[in-house]
């Protein structure tokens, strides 16, 4: 049992933290390069190979490690060393409840591709999301620096602000799916329902006539859940503190903001850590609101069916389980991409601005959105009973 | 059974040690908060390991995420020196809490031996959220409510504070 843990923790560190992060720094530049009408990064080379800028990421990992690593005079010596390891640890051990995969049977094992399978996996998020406020705070208060203190006061004032918003435009879903645990949300939205079943329900239309029936929707969070979508993913982004929330850097305004003071390596760990969340958001939003690992209108039980009746029942999950990686994979690039470009489109918004969309319009909204929820559920079962 | 009593051990010495240097450090506002922060996650990992799933969730999400936090950010916003206190008035203090601290050490102590009951099998789905929220929304939701409307008094009053000030500039 241990075993199969540690190999399961050992891909998805080594997935997220070995080949996206380094990768999608090279994405960003690329991107905003494209965006810009630039080149972007193709200098670095081995022996004159370039391979598209691909070595960037290698030349600043060489770079930041061999940097001279700067303590301020005046600094908090263990508070400024401890700090971006608060702010990286979280944001690496979040793709502990995150299914990457279904549930396969191959003869009498079961594998279950999650690390850690446990029914409060998204209060499990929001509770180490919590947390990696302190490595914001730590480092501003540590480093001995007004414009870094205005930096980390800035941010967990907006972190602490987002939070309450992000917990609460995440209920519609759990009213939606009826639990809180990633794994069963996964199969929950592993299956369609047909758009127009509501007339059938409620009687105006007795059968559906088969033309309407046709037109069936995965039943994914962003379909079930719109505007929870939305407000989510947008608080997700404040929390990570990438522009347009960037306030907490600010460099126009206050130099660096939080991190200014740091140099070498440990400027690296705040500079990755700010990546791998990029890709942990993109997990918890894959995971909650796009179908996690299932494929649109492909149910699992109908892979599994067709290519069994042919190969065998284990090759048929084997082939399910690349194939929902492979899925899975495929739509947190997506989500990373949908990030860049709007971390590249949009300007830094003004701290009162941030303030207010928190608090003004995301929360009401949120509210708004539950309660919306709650009524359309209560209606459809009055009606189905 | 071993594993689970060496991380309770673990998690007890760290919430003491982690509890006494929050207390005993007056030097550093901001360490002494930490070291509160370390306390409440080894409280919430001894919940953990008596099956209290969601309190042990909102244990780290609520006091060391969210009001810890809040703590951090008003001593870095008022920077309290250790001689924002005078010495006299920090004897005296001191001197009462290890009285009552004494007393309610020694009353436990002399509590212990019969309080402790037999082990019971725990009912299907403690402390998760589903038996939780069952009881929360069903048998105590009186009590919910009125707490809650404290709540909303104590923000009403807030806001009226803060905006009396604002009107007074």
């Amino acid at each position: 049992m241990p075993l199969d843990v540690l190999i399961k923790t050992l891909f998805i560190v080594l997935v997220v933290v070995g080949a996206f992060a380094p990768v999608i720094t090279w994405i960003e530049r690329k991107q905003s390069a494209v965006m810009q009408d630039r080149v972007g990064a193709n200098r670095a080379d081995v022996m004159g190979v370039t391979v598209l800028g691909l070595l960037h990421p290698l030349a600043d990992v060489i770079k930041l490690i061999t940097k001279e690593d700067v303590v301020p005079a005046g600094a908090n010596r263990v508070m400024h060393l401890i700090a971006p390891l608060i702010a990286a640890i979280p944001s690496i051990i979040a793709f502990a409840v995150i299914p990457y995969g279904g549930v396969y049977h191959f003869g009498d094992t079961t594998v279950n591709l999650v690390v850690a399978d446990v029914d409060w996996g998204v209060l499990y998020l929001f509770a180490i999301g919590s947390l990696a406020t302190y490595g914001t705070v730590l480092s501003g208060w540590a480093s001995n620096n007004n414009w870094a203190l205005l930096g980390s006061l800035r941010g967990s004032a907006q972190m602490i602000s987002y939070e309450v918003t992000m917990g609460l435009s995440i209920v519609g879903v759990f009213m939606c799916f009826g639990t809180l645990k990633l794994t069963d949300m996964a199969f929950a939205q592993d299956a369609t329902f047909r758009v127009f079943g509501f007339l059938e329900a409620f009687g105006w239309m007795h059968p559906l006539p088969a033309w309407l029936s046709w037109a069936q929707l995965p039943t994914w969070g962003i379909v079930l859940q719109p505007l929870g979508f939305v407000l989510f993913l947008t608080c997700i982004m404040a929390e990570n503190k990438r522009p347009p929330f960037d306030i907490p850097e600010g460099e126009s305004e206050i130099v660096a903001g939080y991190f200014m003071e740091y140099s070498g390596m440990r400027f690296g760990l705040f500079y990755m850590s700010e990546f791998i969340e990029v890709v942990v958001i993109a997990g918890i939003v894959t995971a909650i609101f796009l179908g996690g690992w299932s494929i649109p209108w492909l149910p699992s039980a109908r892979i599994v069916a067709h290519v069994s009746a042919t190969f065998g029942d284990g090759f048929a999950n084997g082939v399910c389980m690349l194939l929902h990686v492979l899925t899975f994979f495929a739509k947190v690039l997506l989500m990373i991409w949908l990030q860049m470009t709007i971390r590249w489109t949009l300007p830094r918004f003004r701290y009162d601005q941030v303030m207010d969309l928190c608090w003004k319009i995301m929360l009401p909204l949120s509210l708004a959105n539950i309660v919306v929820t709650g009524a359309v559920i209560l209606l459809i079962q009055g009606a189905t009973k | 059974m071993t594993a689970s009593l060496l991380f309770f051990y673990l998690f007890a010495v760290l919430a003491l040690v982690s509890a006494l240097g929050m207390v005993l450090n007056t030097r550093n506002t901001v360490a002494a908060a930490m070291c509160l922060v370390v306390t409440m996650l080894a409280l919430a990992g001894i919940y953990l390991l008596l099956d209290a799933y969601l309190i042990a969730a909102l244990q780290v999400l609520v006091y060391a995420g969210a009001i810890v936090v809040l703590f951090v950010f008003v001593v870095m916003l008022l920077n309290l020196r250790s001689d924002a206190f005078p010495p006299s008035r920090q004897l005296a203090s001191k001197g009462i809490v290890v009285l009552l601290g004494g007393f309610v050490l020694w009353r436990l102590v002399l509590l212990l031996p019969g309080m402790l009951p037999a082990q019971q099998p725990l009912p299907a789905g403690f402390g998760g959220y589903q038996a939780v929220a069952l009881e929360l929304f069903t048998r105590w939701v009186l009590p919910f409510e009125v707490a809650s409307f404290l709540l909303l008094a104590a923000i009403v009053g807030a806001v009226v504070l803060a905006k009396r000030r604002l009107d007074s500039r």
